[in-house]
């Protein structure tokens, strides 16, 4: 497969990543948080914006030395501040793909990536004891990161992000608050899958061409 | 929407602010990482209890010894767990009473391996008692309601009268797996977070199976009068347990925010009726707004059957902000 974008992903290059999350989460979170009023509480998009604010502090002032101390800083970052489900699921997301990239770099090449972000997909599963299917961030997250191990490239691991989240909209929520309503959380997307897949998005953005 | 509020950003804290002038004597608040303990706290040589959840449920706890509020309605986070469990141990080990929502199971439980490397000693009771929610595995469980007021009282007593640990979560547990619940809304609340309703009721419909946070509940039914509603409440609650002809019983009539103390009678009428009716012999009461929903209209109802241990622990004397009786003032 042909890909448009450089394998190899600087450290700067995640940290613009986590850029675009935060100013993406500052324009969506209302329809974030629209999405959870369906069938949850109204607060999914609020919640992240204050934890992905808090990660812009965080690099600001004390700039992590690699790649693996970056996902540390936001995994914890997004632990201590957003609360929910969301915090530890995400922070655990984050933190175990740090546990799984090789320590001391500042590059990481993508399949290397792809690897640490499938032992990161385990931990959240693990955690929430979410599987496909479930109406949760898993069914946006797990394709997206299936696709980049088997080689594709980010834009293609986001367009199955997306595919994922839509896929999400006629299934029962089995996880979380949203599992309460049964059969009427048919007819919305998962909130989570919708985040999820703002953060694929955003990893996935071409820089060069100012999407 | 109009709400008596500053910045949304700051509701939190400043309640909280509020809440330690207004018991000062009682309670002292820490804002970094936050939580709201006893003002005598640390006891030692006496379990401490420790609960939280979301802030929109106010006043919702009495008995423990820190409370550690999130968001509104949103769980709070690992850090204020163990920081407000560090602050009230006093040697004993630390009961961590927890409702079981998704949110606030993942953050204790964090919490509870950060305590565990710290060496201080945990044990948790996980309240499920809502009725509502089908228990099943496509579900995310049983919601944590009323009951979670009820434990936290009687576990407070346990505790306060020089229980260990490991009795103390029995009784925890024991109060859980006796107990029942169910709640309706006439009104969604609005998260002044949000600013949104947190769903939508025309004039004549009433959402039955409510949970705590605004969330939707299962069903949908017509408006109808308190003593068909309170009947619809009790019943799936009666058959649940099941509560049993000659049960001695503790009766919670819950306000969610907005209904009235004289519609609240109203409905404690009812459902005291036919608890009798059912046989049932209701010798304890609790009435009033004290799990709430921020500005829902609503009810909710909470059975729990007593033994002379439970009975005991819920008369023996309490102070606190929400609980005060048994004392002189």
């Amino acid at each position: 497969m042909t890909t448009t974008l450089d394998p190899v992903l600087e450290q700067s290059r995640l940290e613009r990543w986590l850029d675009c999350v935060q100013t993406r989460l500052a324009s969506e979170k209302e329809s974030l948080n629209a999405l959870d009023a369906a069938i949850g509480d109204a607060d999914h998009g609020s919640n992240l914006f204050r934890g992905f604010s808090k990660v812009q502090e965080k690099l600001q002032s004390a700039p992590p030395e690699d790649i693996p101390a970056l996902f540390k800083l936001v995994g914890m970052t997004l632990i201590g501040s957003v609360g929910g489900a969301s915090g530890p699921l995400y922070g655990t997301f984050f933190l175990e793909t740090a546990k799984a990239l090789p320590q001391e770099r500042k590059s990481v090449d993508l399949q290397t990536l792809a690897q640490a972000l499938t032992a990161g997909l385990q931990g959240v599963q693990r955690l929430g004891k979410a599987e496909k299917g479930d109406k949760t961030m898993v069914d946006a997250l797990a394709p997206a990161i299936e696709r980049l191990q088997q080689g594709a490239d980010l834009r293609a691991a986001a367009a199955a992000a997306r595919h994922g989240l839509e896929a999400t909209v006629p299934l029962i929520a089995r996880k979380g608050r949203a599992s309460y309503l049964g059969e009427r959380s048919q007819g919305h997307a998962d909130p989570g899958a919708a985040s999820a897949t703002l953060l694929l998005e955003c990893l996935a953005r071409d820089d060069d061409s100012a999407a | 929407m109009k709400a008596l509020i500053n910045r949304p950003e700051d509701i939190v804290r400043e309640a909280l602010e509020g809440m330690a002038l207004a018991h000062a004597d009682l309670i002292r608040v820490e804002q970094d990482p936050r939580f709201v303990l006893r003002a005598d706290a640390p006891v030692q040589g006496k379990v401490a209890l420790v609960s939280g959840g979301g802030s929109g449920h106010e006043p919702m706890h009495g008995g423990l010894d820190a409370a550690c509020p999130g968001e509104v309605f949103t769980s709070p986070t690992p850090d204020q767990i163990v920081a407000a469990a560090q602050a009230v141990h006093g040697g004993a080990g630390v009961l961590l009473i927890v409702k079981n929502y998704t949110g606030d199971v993942l953050n204790f439980q964090m919490a509870t391996e950060l305590l565990a490397d710290a060496g201080i000693p945990t044990e948790t009771v996980l309240m499920d008692d809502d009725v509502a929610v089908t228990d099943s595995l496509y579900t995310a469980g049983r919601r944590g309601v009323g009951a979670t007021v009820l434990a936290e009282k009687i576990c407070g007593a346990a505790a306060a009268a020089g229980l260990p640990l490991a009795q103390v979560a029995r009784i925890g547990r024991e109060v859980n797996a006796s107990a029942r619940s169910m709640g309706l809304a006439l009104s969604p609340c609005t998260n002044p977070q949000a600013g949104q309703a947190s769903f939508t009721l025309k004039d004549d419909e009433v959402e039955f199976g409510i949970g705590i946070h605004g969330e939707p509940g299962r069903s949908r039914i017509p408006m109808a009068s308190a003593d068909t509603l309170t009947q619809m409440l009790l019943e799936p609650i009666l058959q649940d347990l099941p509560f049993a002809r000659g049960d001695e019983v503790l009766l919670f009539t819950d306000s969610l925010g907005a209904t009235p103390l004289l519609e609240l009678y109203i409905v404690h009428r009812a459902a005291e009726q036919l608890a009798n009716q059912h046989g049932l012999k209701v010798s304890r009461r609790l009435i009033g707004p004290l799990m709430t929903s921020l500005d829902m209209a609503g009810v909710a109802l909470t059975l729990l059957r007593l033994t002379p241990e439970l009975r005991g622990y819920w008369d023996a004397p309490v102070r606190t902000p929400a609980l005060c009786w048994g004392l002189a003032r």
